[in-house]
């Protein structure tokens, strides 16, 4: 029996307006069978969270890159854990030093793709995640 | 020269060549396709039999004259260099006035300002949705206060200033007024560029504010108050290079910034004014991308649709309406994160393209933009990129060096012609304005990005240090770090002058801009006394939303 498919939300958070990445990844990943809800700009941490738990999804995949990734993302892990709802997979993409990944991965990020990850490597890890939380 | 065009030895000598050719394909064959990032598959060689009879003074003719395909100045870099413009800002309005002079110090001869994303989008730097944001990728600008900072000790009749800002156009704008006449320096005098683009910010930027309808009237208020009062300054600044970095092709960017003029062109003569009065005034961003000849060929072909546009379409007589004057700025979605310094190369080389291509301005990327805002050296290196390409390679010599090349007439008018056959496909839509609300222009940009996208993990696109070359250890480089007090600062100093101001002067400001844009008349008069009273820009921009209402983006996904 096929499984259902994953259900991810792409979102923008901040006012960044760089959204070919967002886009890009929303793209491949309905190409590889998920069920992706695409956000739109200008999302606030809150309003990333609300739509999270609506749309009841699995992973959330945040692109950023304005520089406001420490100040935009930590507040979003915090309502997941408050909402009880810290299962759900949180990925980011976009320009985000090193040193910050280090962090954001301790808050709970999943994972951080920088400039230059294929599509194909965000869905194995999807994928891979997926497979491990059953 | 011998004339071989009407003699069949050249199709002989040429038949012979093809022979030599397929039997070297027999032992030896081609590594792959040959495209254009636009896609068309290209030949083998261009010669003059490809490029068939070819008319000189109507595609091409002298640099100055009309259609422009040459240059628009008859000496171009012989007379004048371009101006070597690093876009920068960053953190407060001091650190970034700081930038500027060392800048300027430095050999730069005109400033770019970037502004932070609140700015750009008309929130002050205490707005709930500014956090995070404040000073991040640019300057932030709450009101004449921050403005007065910025220009602290660079006199404004001396350079030019580009603003890269776009809703909230008419506001940074009416700042710089404000200074300047602080200054003493008449408006007459002040020489610059307001991106003030706002059609390309629903398709590929993202920085809008009030929907197109409202933004399109702010948009003619500057062309016209501009006109009359700023002379020397262009009210606008028609963008392909956000186009190009959302993910159009070449042709796309072309086509769809030339739909975006000629939706401008048509909202002026609508509001009435005549053509030759702001035509002249109209200024153009382009993006330098890697397909070297494909992009020199774009910025030639352009300017020969835009003089043709504007004679033949729009009747305009001033050969300045006919000049397509564009900056331009190398690709920043071709900077890779792995391998930082290999991107030095990559800038140079499409900095090159912009130069050979005959652009006014030019902004080189800095190698570590993929990983974080540039530091004061890679900035550095990337202006001395320029000054070795306008001091030392010798292609400033003499006017449009490539000009005359098979290859390059051929991808000229093959650009040309694509382009042209776009603008149709829009302006059967109705127009650039339609085409958006339609959501045609996004999904084609879209479509090219994802393509683009496929290509590099299909390795049909190399990139590299991405997807091939891989190897080899990663050198760290410094990169800048912000200064985390800087958004406290910023906000204690909106909190003072929210203090210190006089009240009534604001609130009467701000009711008489929200009257006068219920009604038609022009709102930059409005705007500039709001400023001068030390109204902010948010404040500004929320009398202007209680009125026009915010543009809901459209999701087409």
């Amino acid at each position: 029996m096929a499984s259902k498919p994953v259900r991810v939300l792409v979102g923008k958070v901040g006012l960044d307006g760089h959204d070919r990445g967002a886009k890009v990844v929303a793209q491949a990943l309905r190409d590889a069978g998920m069920e992706v809800i695409y956000t739109g700009l200008r999302q606030t941490p809150e309003q990333i969270v609300e739509t999270a738990l609506q749309e009841d999804v699995q992973v959330i995949g945040l692109s950023i890159l304005s520089g406001a990734h420490m100040q935009l993302l930590p507040p979003i892990l915090e309502m997941l854990h408050e909402q009880e709802s810290h299962d759900i997979i949180v990925i980011v993409g976009g320009i985000i030093p090193k040193e910050d990944t280090l962090y954001l991965k301790e808050k709970g990020i999943a994972e951080v793709f920088s400039p230059g990850t294929s599509t194909e490597k965000i869905v194995s890890f999807i994928k891979q995640k997926m497979g491990d939380n059953k | 020269m011998t004339d071989y065009n009407n003699s069949d030895l050249l199709g002989k000598a040429k038949k012979a060549w093809e022979d030599l050719v397929s039997k070297t394909l027999d032992k030896h064959p081609e590594r792959k396709d040959f495209k254009l990032d636009s896609g068309h598959q290209l030949e083998k060689i261009y010669d003059p039999i490809t490029m068939g009879s070819f008319d000189y003074l109507n595609q091409l003719n002298w640099p100055g004259e009309y259609p422009f395909t040459r240059g628009i100045q008859p000496t171009m870099y012989r007379g004048r260099l371009w101006t070597i413009r690093q876009y920068a800002g960053y953190g407060s309005a001091e650190e970034t006035n700081k930038r500027f002079r060392y800048l300027l110090e430095q050999g730069q001869t005109g400033l770019s300002v970037a502004f932070d994303l609140p700015t750009q989008v008309g929130y002050d730097s205490d707005h709930l949705l500014a956090r995070g944001e404040v000073g991040k990728v640019g300057v932030a600008i709450d009101s004449l206060v921050d403005m007065e900072i910025l220009m602290n000790q660079i006199p404004l009749d001396q350079v030019s200033t580009s603003m890269t800002i776009n809703a909230p156009a008419a506001v940074l704008l009416a700042m710089y007024l404000a200074v300047a006449e602080k200054q003493g320096v008449a408006p007459d005098k002040l020489k610059g560029t307001i991106q003030n683009d706002i059609l390309k910010e629903y398709v590929a930027r993202g920085t809008y504010i009030f929907p197109p309808k409202e933004s399109m009237r702010l948009v003619v208020d500057i062309l016209a108050f501009a006109g009359e009062k700023v002379p020397s300054w262009n009210p606008i600044s028609i963008s392909g290079y956000h186009i190009r970095e959302a993910g159009s092709n070449a042709v796309q960017e072309v086509a769809f910034t030339l739909s975006n003029a000629i939706a401008y062109v048509e909202a002026a003569l609508k509001a009435g004014m005549k053509v030759d009065q702001f035509a002249p005034r109209l200024s153009f961003f382009f993006n330098a991308h890697s397909n070297f000849f494909e992009e020199v060929a774009k910025f030639r072909a352009a300017r020969r649709i835009w003089a043709r546009l504007m004679k033949e379409r729009f009747g305009a007589e001033d050969p300045r309406s006919m000049t397509l004057r564009f900056h331009t700025q190398t690709a920043g979605c071709t900077l890779t994160a792995q391998q930082p310094d290999v991107n030095l190369m990559r800038v140079a080389f499409q900095a090159l393209s912009a130069v050979l291509g005959g652009t006014q301005s030019l902004h080189t990327n800095s190698r570590d933009e993929a990983l974080a805002l540039p530091s004061e050296h890679s900035v550095q290196l990337a202006l001395r990129t320029q000054q070795v390409i306008a001091h030392e390679i010798g292609v400033t010599d003499t006017v449009d060096p490539l000009g005359g090349s098979y290859y390059i007439e051929e991808l000229t008018d093959l650009l040309e012609k694509q382009v042209n056959s776009y603008i149709e496909s829009i302006d059967e839509i109705g127009g650039a304005v339609e085409a958006i609300n339609k959501g045609f222009i996004q999904q084609e940009i879209q479509a090219s990005a994802y393509q683009y996208q496929k290509e590099v993990e299909e390795q049909k696109r190399i990139v590299v240090g991405v997807n091939r070359f891989t190897e080899g250890e990663e050198k760290p480089i410094d990169l800048l770090k912000m200064d985390p007090a800087t958004s406290r600062r910023q906000l204690e100093r909106l909190k003072e002058l929210r203090l210190s101001r006089n009240q009534d002067k604001v609130a009467s400001s701000l009711q008489n801009l929200r009257k006068a844009a219920r009604g038609e008349e022009n709102l930059m008069p409005h705007i500039l006394s709001a400023v001068k009273v030390y109204a902010t820009l948010g404040e500004i921009c929320g009398a202007l939303r209680d009125v026009f209402g915010e543009y809901q983006q459209q999701i087409n996904l």
